[in-house]
């Protein structure tokens, strides 16, 4: 073991000025060092908290966007050219006697925003490493392989479409920075997951002579079977109502189309086809779509049973579910070709369309409304 | 993930987006801009599967400081004058922060580009993430700091006071309006990149001379995040410097927001970094010195000049013009005035400056005595109810002044000060360009060519109408401003918090009437006006030494 040797300083330039430091001065500025008014006012007085105290959440999250209804007094400052600036409340059709009251039930703030997605990211990213190592993919069928890269290659771009021009586009425009928030979480869940899927596609080319890593654009863009879930996707981001745009995503698409695809067929056939890793990014894709869930419900919970709007609210969202369960039914209708593909075929369309439909109408059950009739 | 799978992994994410054919997102925020002609630009290339693991870690460190910040009581040492201010600062920041997320849908909808819409979704929820990181380090402070009046009412107090006001129009700048003004011009080449620099690097390391570490640590954090915005920006302006019909809009834009943007962030960050800190080591760098390296240096001179060789117009008459108040003028100084003279009004307490303050200020700025010391000692002087009333309704030589229209900040340089009657109403501005900013560029013709897209100028702009003719208790009493015994006021002007007889009440202001210039100014005939704007133009506003 070597003796360390002594860094070797410069003396400082020839008339350079002597650097000086500011010096800690003890100031007794901590809490209780006296007693005056309001000196042990130690919460956000502004708004309710739900209960007693006020989570973190609540108070990094509450009022940051202002509100002319609540604490803002001059108004909005700025104007779009033939509109109202801020926030206007007439950006969906429907009302609400308090918007405020709306607080998202996963509590997403800066922490659990990246420690819930780095998680997944971690397991995600050992889970492919540890297949790759076990050499998981070489007993992958030749039909499997064609399965997995053209319509788990095809449902990545239903998720970035949706993350990026539903969730991203509809976080601007809710009355309350609450539910902006809870949009904007779900929207980079979409986006994280689209990329999960497409960095899959770049490990399986990678590793899989006979996996075509760029099948999954013909798919997307002209496979019969996938044009009725690229039409919904493409009509939903074409909904100019934030509320509408979320609601006819993550009400209908998604228990229609997006469980039916992930949890009513991948989960369900993958590992009888000799594949254990697709199932876990799937299922990590299930599992943000449980959480955006959630605050999807209670929002719509809260605007159904709104004691002044609630009815004209029932109103348009049935309205809402009239016009986008067809779309979403037969972009369903048209997958179905998808579930004879794989050597083992372990469930049914049938079955599968079945067990999404149940979730889907005790969904909007909840929610005081109900399902349109199949035409 | 190394460079090279980095560089493949990005490509492999280009797959993700393609042309629909059904049906196209729908475009709800405009712009004049036009982007038909432009080659794709890629901004810096960022993974979410790299990204969070990234921003956890960022995380983590900011959390282990604030722990260790809590054990080690970094409060016994932490200078109350500081403090303070942060209840001010950290009131308005975490709005701005936000409505950059916002902002994100307005340049997607904006720029065909999906390789910069992943870099704004990136943005987006790097936002998010400041604005709450910055609200809970306010719930710190709140929590551990020896006075929490003003923390524990911040968001309502950003939302209804005088001085959120400015800030609230910085951050509303982002998010309405044409989509390529506010979301890129404003937003991102001029606010992030540019003035970032004064607000998350300069401000902290004065923080940090003022015993606190924890500002350093969020915001430098923060900060760490705002080069990747800065491409995404820079992205942008390269796409619209393909289409010549753009160029006119960016000269436009560019005038607009530089102005605005050095009237706002130098007000606020000027006044924290100049009058919250009591480092007065003559070596340490003056506001104006920051503004010197971090603004005209590393910004205007490194970033904004090179954009001539795309033959962009670059507003160097702006840009000096803007050192020329902070150097010259005492942009900085005279805000800080304005800010202390309506501390009835504020959500914090405001320090008096001392001879050991006027000395460094006379060595920074020569010529800041004469005009400001004599101020402040009547400001020391009327600092304790019972004998006087506040300094801004005792005769010291300071006339109140009047609101820029457009920026907000008061028109406090006074010789430059406008009065025009623009939309049916007199209206004050702190200069030209704020002048041509509301009665030119945002408009929906500018420069004989429609502009339909371009946002307008609305709301009770000048806040002090919202008073005219109250009397002050009730308008403290009415923007929530006092403490849990129902009487004593949260903003002080001073720090002694020993001795109730020394805290201001609500007895103590009233019967005294408050006003609204700009509701005076309408209420003149045009001889009265006339004769106040020539009035208003010469007044040096400065204290007398014998007052």
């Amino acid at each position: 073991m070597n003796a360390p040797v002594q860094e070797k300083v410069d003396p400082a330039p020839k008339g350079a000025a002597q650097q000086s430091f500011p010096k800690p001065e003890f100031t007794g500025a901590e809490a209780g060092m006296q007693v005056f008014p309001s000196s042990t006012s130690r919460s956000y007085n502004y708004f309710k908290p739900q209960k007693m105290r006020a989570t973190v959440y609540e108070d990094v999250t509450t009022d940051v966007q202002p509100d002319p209804d609540r604490h803002l007094t001059q108004g909005w400052l700025y104007g779009f050219a033939k509109s109202e600036g801020g926030y206007p409340q007439d950006w969906t059709a429907l009302q609400s006697s308090n918007w405020h009251a709306f607080f998202d039930p996963n509590e997403e703030w800066e922490q659990t925003i990246y420690r819930n997605n780095s998680n997944v990211v971690r397991q995600i990213e050992l889970n492919l490493q540890n297949a790759k190592d076990a050499g998981a993919y070489s007993h992958w069928s030749p039909t499997w392989t064609r399965f997995v890269a053209e319509n788990v290659g095809a449902w990545m771009h239903a998720e970035q479409g949706l993350g990026m021009h539903v969730f991203v586009s509809a976080q601007r425009s809710a009355p309350t920075n609450m539910i902006n928030n809870a949009i904007c979480v779900n929207s980079v869940h979409r986006l994280r997951f689209a990329q999960d899927l497409a960095l899959y596609n770049l490990d399986l080319s990678e590793s899989l002579e006979a996996f075509d890593g760029k099948v999954h654009r013909e798919t997307w863009r002209n496979n019969p079977s996938w044009q009725g879930v690229r039409e919904n996707v493409e009509r939903l981001t074409a909904i100019g109502d934030w509320a509408e745009a979320v609601f006819a995503t993550n009400v209908v698409f998604e228990p229609l189309v997006g469980v039916l695809f992930r949890s009513d067929l991948m989960m369900q056939i993958a590992a009888r086809n000799g594949d254990y890793i697709t199932p876990t990014l799937i299922g990590a894709g299930e599992n943000d779509y449980n959480r955006d869930l959630r605050y999807t419900r209670a929002l719509f919970s809260m605007l159904t049973k709104d004691a002044e709007h609630g009815e004209a609210n029932r109103a348009i969202m049935q309205g809402w579910l009239d016009k986008w369960v067809p779309v979403s039914r037969h972009a369903a209708y048209e997958l179905q070709p998808i579930w004879s593909q794989p050597a083992e075929r372990t469930v049914t369309f049938a079955e599968s369309f079945a067990a999404a439909t149940l979730d889907f109408t005790t969904l909007i059950a909840e929610l005081g409304l109900t399902s349109p009739k199949e035409q | 993930m190394s460079r090279q799978s980095l560089s493949k992994a990005h490509e492999k994410i280009t797959e993700l987006s393609w042309e629909p054919t059904f049906a196209t997102p729908a475009t709800r925020f405009g712009t004049d801009y036009k982007f038909d002609k432009s080659p794709k630009k890629d901004p810096l290339k960022q993974i979410l599967r790299s990204y969070f693991p990234m921003e956890e870690e960022k995380d983590n460190r900011v959390f282990g400081a604030m722990d260790g910040a809590i054990r080690g009581n970094m409060f016994r040492q932490v200078q109350e004058r500081w403090m303070e201010w942060q209840k001010l600062f950290l009131s308005i920041i975490p709005f701005p922060e936000i409505s950059a997320a916002r902002a994100m849908p307005l340049a997607i909808d904006a720029v065909p580009n999906p390789q910069i819409h992943n870099g704004l979704a990136v943005q987006m929820i790097d936002e998010v993430r400041h604005s709450t990181i910055q609200m809970n380090l306010k719930r710190l402070y709140m929590n551990h700091y020896i006075d929490p009046a003003g923390f524990d009412i911040t968001e309502k107090a950003f939302a209804n006071s005088y001085c959120g006001t400015i800030g609230r129009q910085f951050g509303e700048g982002f998010i309405t309006g044409d989509a390529i003004t506010a979301a890129n011009v404003y937003l991102t080449l001029v606010a992030e990149t540019a003035f970032t620099n004064t607000l998350f690097v300069a401000m902290p390391s004065e923080a940090a001379a003022n015993g606190d570490y924890l500002l350093p640590t969020v915001f430098h954090s923060v900060q760490s995040d705002e080069s990747r915005h800065i491409s995404n920006g820079y992205s942008i302006l390269l796409m619209a410097l393909a289409d010549e019909d753009n160029r006119q809009l960016l000269e436009r834009d560019l005038r607009y927001a530089w102005w605005n943007n050095h009237c706002v962030v130098d007000a606020a960050i000027g006044t924290f970094i100049e009058y919250g800190t009591k480092d007065r080591r003559k070596d340490r760098d003056s506001y104006a010195e920051m503004w010197r390296r971090w603004i005209y240096d590393d910004y205007y001179r490194s970033y904004l000049i090179p954009l001539e060789k795309y033959g962009l117009v670059i507003p160097h008459d702006l840009v000096e013009a803007a050192w020329d108040r902070i150097y010259n003028k005492h942009y900085v100084h005279r805000v800080a005035q304005f800010f202390a003279t309506g501390w009835p009004v504020a959500y914090w307490r405001i320090d008096a400056m001392t001879d050991k303050d006027f000395e460094w200020f006379e060595d920074k700025y020569p010529g800041w005595y004469d005009q400001f010391g004599p101020w402040w000692e009547a400001y020391s002087r009327l600092a304790y109810p019972g004998k006087n009333k506040p300094i801004t309704f005792e005769d010291v030589g300071y006339e109140y002044p009047h609101r820029c229209w457009t920026c907000m900040v008061p028109a406090l340089i006074r010789e430059d000060m406008v009065v025009e009657k623009v939309d049916d109403q007199w209206r004050t501005y702190c200069s030209e360009t704020c002048y041509w900013t509301d009665a030119k560029a945002f408009r929906p013709q500018y420069e004989g060519r429609d502009t339909p897209n371009m946002g307008r100028l609305t709301g009770k702009r000048e806040w002090e109408t919202l008073y005219h003719g109250w009397d002050l208790a009730d308008v403290v009493s009415d923007l929530g401003y006092v403490r849990d015994d129902g009487q004593t006021l949260i903003p002080q002007p001073h720090l002694d918090l020993s001795d109730p007889k020394k805290l201001w009440k609500l007895n103590d202001l009233k019967g005294i009437e408050f006003g609204s210039p700009n509701v005076t100014l309408n209420n003149m005939t045009e001889e009265e006006r006339v004769a106040w704007a020539a009035s208003y133009r010469s007044n040096p506003n400065r204290t007398p030494a014998s007052v």
